[in-house]
């Protein structure tokens, strides 16, 4: 048996840096982490919701009496019971529990049910009577814009008359110009479908109102303080009174960040039961509760002048917000704010429209609002470079934004690792010697891409930290990290614990990380927005380096010697300046302990402000420090089926620093695998309003046979105000991944693709297409020897 | 309608009373509270229910418990170094050490696949163990980690043997 890299054996201090596998790889790796759905309480009942078949229709009225009356419901709900609004986003609480008086997409939630078992639940939900009035359903993004009257508007907070959402305007410097004066311009229309997050652990959630009159939550959640308030809104009860349990999380990638519908179902009908309810998902149902990437309609326009330089950039992105808020407004902004990096912008102009449709809800996804425009932006870029003659890797290198600079709306920008991304990508894949001179079929593309790391300014405007964190250190000298930063998967917890043991010179078993309960646990605003390794790490940094403070001090009471030479490593506390000092840590930590009990610290972060500007939307997109990255794809068309395979993916990322190069690794893999997902095959297809394809064989994702060689490149610039450096790791790198593999099917074919996702089927209308024009086979520049020949 | 059947699992009988169309993953999960074997799809498409039958991989939510009777089942509980050696098998080692699970919901169906198909073909390629692994879904590591700890795994299993 090979030892395990967990044993303290294997471990020096100084962990930061090092390849840590994650704390719970092992109880995961034997079933024996705890998820929502494993956790059995005594007398817990099945919790069901009845849902809408209509897309859009007025609810007449609800019978539940013959449900009520079934033998084994102990509670039947209906939405008027609570018709307190919620939502992740203080300006759109648009939500309810259960749909009040309309539904507003099939699988809107009408009624609710908790009995015995999962039969008597389903016999009741078939017992309710609904009478529905079906009105005009709006599933096409346009038909949103229109006037109408009140009562077909989805919400009653919209533009004007019409169904818009959300509308937004941005305009810097003089795009017309720009585009009036440019060598090469174009303006085009991108197509995104909706794609969703198809996270393997179905939504569940357990609440039990108890006898003390206090409420408990299990709940697979990204934020459980975002559902703690949303709770106390619908419950009209105080948030002391509520207690939020995260168990293992069986993947989010944003899908678990919004507070749901069907966890305050789930809270009402405990509090009108009295016992212990679950409410576990199939996974038809976790399709339609959906809060995946908006379709989009992008229409962008690109501006070179006459020195190859971006000029100008034009977006206007229409976006399918489907039946609720969520967090569209934010998606709002970042479809277009999110394209100021990394490449540099003189002017950019930008008009952003959400609506409200009678789909499932959209929301936020990984790389959240950024992917669709990203992908229509480096497309443009990569025509122009080649229109213009110029490698499209020099042409990024020779656009790229500097360091320590301002974008033109005003993003700070910080630490800048893009053109170090491109070098290095194009150094590994051999892009020289590949681009434009690989056999038909086969092709090579770059993309880059830029991200937030964390949002500058929390979703609710209060002045908490974003992020803290408490330690504990008692007798045992075990470290106890209490924080409510959401370990979802991508590793935050092991962060917690490396940069915890790191400062007090441990090895990482000696830390028990606790981020499930929020009674325990102080606040911490959660996964999303790729924040927690750059707050939360900052938080446990502080706190982390003041226990060392309160140990060392132990230790200079323990040997006389001046807490200024000592210093924590190998589990003592040593000297600088005298090797025969060295004070046990558990002697130290016991002596520290003798006035105060258990050692206690804690440590916060908040964003400092101010940064950014002044105009409208200023605060969306802001972001302490973002990253970076640039991905060269290599891909191979199967000429006969039109069918794409990418088979090496090149990927530099700027994460500031890789904390922990395995976990950095992970996330860019992920994220590769999603991306491709996307462009190759992902797509969610409707008919009439109902989702076609609300399961896992028909919703494709990219199987373990077609993952593409992977190599991660991790580019370190060294954050000023990251933890060690750090910045994010779990969004930015899923940007590059869309576009460079259009660019590398178009290096292959000769042939753009403007509307997701690039199946076998569009490939191979387009090499047909080819054929007929006598255009197959031949390299699609061709020519460009002659318009370049410097190159 | 109930009827009491016998269950061999992970090495022990079980003796059961469930009705005709209870899901073997039911069974699993909720009387015998085996929940290491997890559900995904409901629909044999995500393999997050994966466990062994007399040597092959199956999904739990495929089949019924009736029709298992007498048949050799082994859950991810059962899982093992050796037979007379409770710690943990070289393969979740490996999935350990390599990052093979982010979420780690998935982490149980893979294993067990990947069991049945090592004990099957020792020193499968990469390939091999890519196709062997078309029924599993995993969307966090991009399968890459995966295929790393299979291929840890399997060649540390055959210097030991």
């Amino acid at each position: 048996m090979a030892r395990h890299p967990h044993d303290p054996k294997n471990q020096k201090q100084g962990l930061i840096g090092q390849p840590v596998p994650l704390i719970d790889a092992r109880r995961k790796s034997t079933g024996q982490a705890v998820y929502t759905d494993d956790i059995k309480l005594p007398g817990m009942l099945v919790g069901k919701i009845l849902r809408s078949p209509h897309p859009h229709a007025m609810i007449r009225s609800i019978d539940t009496r013959a449900a009520e009356a079934l033998p084994g419901v102990h509670a039947v709900l209906t939405g008027q019971e609570a018709p307190n609004r919620f939502g992740v986003l203080p300006v759109s609480q648009d939500e309810t529990a259960l749909a009040v008086d309309r539904v507003r997409f099939v699988g809107d939630g009408v009624a609710a049910v908790a009995a015995d078992d999962e039969a008597t639940a389903l016999e009741a939900l078939s017992l309710i009577n609904v009478d529905y009035e079906p009105i005009r359903a709006f599933l096409k993004i346009e038909e949103s814009l229109e006037e109408v009257p009140d009562e077909l508007k989805l919400h009653t907070k919209t533009v004007g008359n019409t169904n818009i959402h959300k509308q937004v305007q941005q305009d810097f410097g003089d795009v017309d110009g720009a585009i009036d004066a440019a060598k090469w311009s174009k303006r085009q229309r991108f197509l995104f479908p909706g794609v969703t997050h198809a996270f393997t652990e179905p939504l569940c959630t357990i609440a039990h109102w108890n006898a003390d009159d206090r409420l408990t939550i299990w709940s697979a959640q990204q934020v459980p303080h975002y559902l703690h308030r949303a709770l106390a809104t619908v419950l009209e009860i105080p948030m002391h009174r509520i207690r939020v349990v995260r168990p293992t999380v069986g993947g989010g990638f944003g899908g678990k960040s919004d507070p749901f519908p069907h966890e305050m179902v789930c809270a009402l009908l405990t509090r009108k039961c009295r016992r212990p309810v679950r409410i576990l998902f199939d996974r038809e149902e976790v399709f339609y509760n959906n809060h995946g990437r908006h379709p989009s309609k992008i229409e962008i326009a690109l501006a070179i002048d006459a020195d190859h330089k971006i000029s100008g950039l034009d977006i206007d992105a229409l976006i399918d917000g489907g039946a609720w808020g969520s967090f569209g407004v934010v998606t709002t902004y970042y479809n277009g704010v999110l394209a100021n990096g990394p490449y540099r912008l003189p002017s950019f102009r930008y008009r952003g429209r959400r609506v409200y449709s009678n789909r499932p809800p959209s929301g936020a996804m990984r790389g959240h609002g950024a992917v669709n425009t990203r992908f229509a932006y480096e497309i443009l870029l990569d025509e122009a470079a080649h229109d213009l003659g110029e490698d499209p890797a020099d042409f990024r290198i020779k656009n790229a934004l500097s360091s320590y600079t301002k974008t033109i709306n005003e993003f700070r920008i910080t630490t800048n690792g893009i053109v170090e991304c491109i070098e290095r990508a194009c150094d590994a894949s051999g892009w020289k010697d590949k681009k434009g001179k690989l056999p038909f079929g086969e092709g090579i593309g770059i993309a880059g891409g830029f991200y937030i790391s964390g949002s500058a300014l929390p979703i609710w405007w209060d002045d908490i930290p974003q992020s803290t964190v408490h330690l504990k250190i008692d007798y045992d000298g075990g470290v106890t990290i209490h924080s409510l930063a959401a370990e979802i998967g991508q590793g935050s917890d092991t962060m917690l614990a490396q940069i915890t043991a790191d400062v007090l010179g441990l090895s990482i078993d000696f830390c028990r990380v606790l981020t499930e309960d929020s009674d325990t646990a102080p606040i911490d605003l959660g996964s999303y927005s790729s924040r927690v390794t750059f707050m939360a790490g900052n938080a446990v940094r502080r706190a982390a380096e003041d226990m060392r403070r309160r140990i060392i001090q132990g230790a200079a009471d323990v040997s006389g010697y001046p807490t200024e030479l000592l210093v924590m490593e190998d589990e003592h506390v040593v000297s600088v300046a005298d090797p025969n000092v060295r004070i046990p840590y558990l002697n130290a930590v016991r002596r520290a302990m003798k006035d105060v009990g258990a050692l206690v610290t804690t440590g916060c972060y908040s964003s400092a402000p101010p940064m950014g500007g002044k105009h409208k939307g200023a605060a969306a997109g802001l972001s302490p420090t973002y990253s970076f990255q640039a991905f060269v794809v290599q891909t191979k068309v199967d000429l006969l089926s039109g069918k794409p395979r990418v088979t090496e993916v090149w990927a530099a990322h700027d994460c500031g620093r890789a904390l922990n190069p395995l976990a950095v690794e992970a996330q860019i893999e992920g994220c590769v695998h999603m991306g491709l997902g996307q462009v190759l095959c992902e797509t969610m297809d409707y008919h009439k309003g109902n989702l076609e394809n609300p399961n896992l064989l028909d919703y494709r994702t990219l199987s373990p046979s077609e993952t593409p060689n992977i190599h991660p490149i991790l580019v370190e610039t060294l954050d000023p105000e990251g933890p060690y450096g750090a910045k994010e790791c779990g969004e930015g790198p899923l940007l590059p991944v869309l576009p460079a593999t259009a660019n590398a099917i178009w290096d292959a074919i000769g042939e753009r693709f403007y509307v997701l996702p690039i199946t076998a089927d569009k490939i191979y209308r387009a090499l047909l297409k080819q054929k007929k024009q006598g255009r197959y086979g031949k390299r699609p520049f061709s020519d460009q020897s002659e318009k370049s020949p410097a190159r | 309608m109930k009827r009491t059947i016998k269950l061999r699992i992970n090495g022990s009988e079980h003796e059961l009373a469930v009705p005709a169309n209870a899901l073997l993953l039911d069974v699993l999960r909720n009387d015998l509270h085996l929940v290491g074997t997890k559900r995904g799809c409901d629909m044999g498409t995500c393999g997050c229910c994966n466990i062994i039958i007399d040597g092959r991989a199956v999904n739990s939510c495929l089949v019924l418990a009736f029709d298992v009777e007498g048949r050799d089942i082994q859950t991810i509980e059962g899982v093992t170094a050796s037979a007379d050696d409770d710690s943990i098998h070289p393969l979740q080692e490996a999935w350990a050490e390599c990052g093979g699970s982010q979420c780690g919901f998935c982490a149980a169906g893979f294993i067990m696949t990947v069991h049945a198909l090592l004990e099957n073909e020792p020193q499968p390629n990469r390939a091999g163990i890519a196709e062997a692994l078309g029924g599993n879904v995993c969307r966090c590591t991009g399968y890459k980690k995966i295929l790393d700890a299979v291929e840890l795994a399997a060649g540390r299993m055959a210097a030991t043997t």
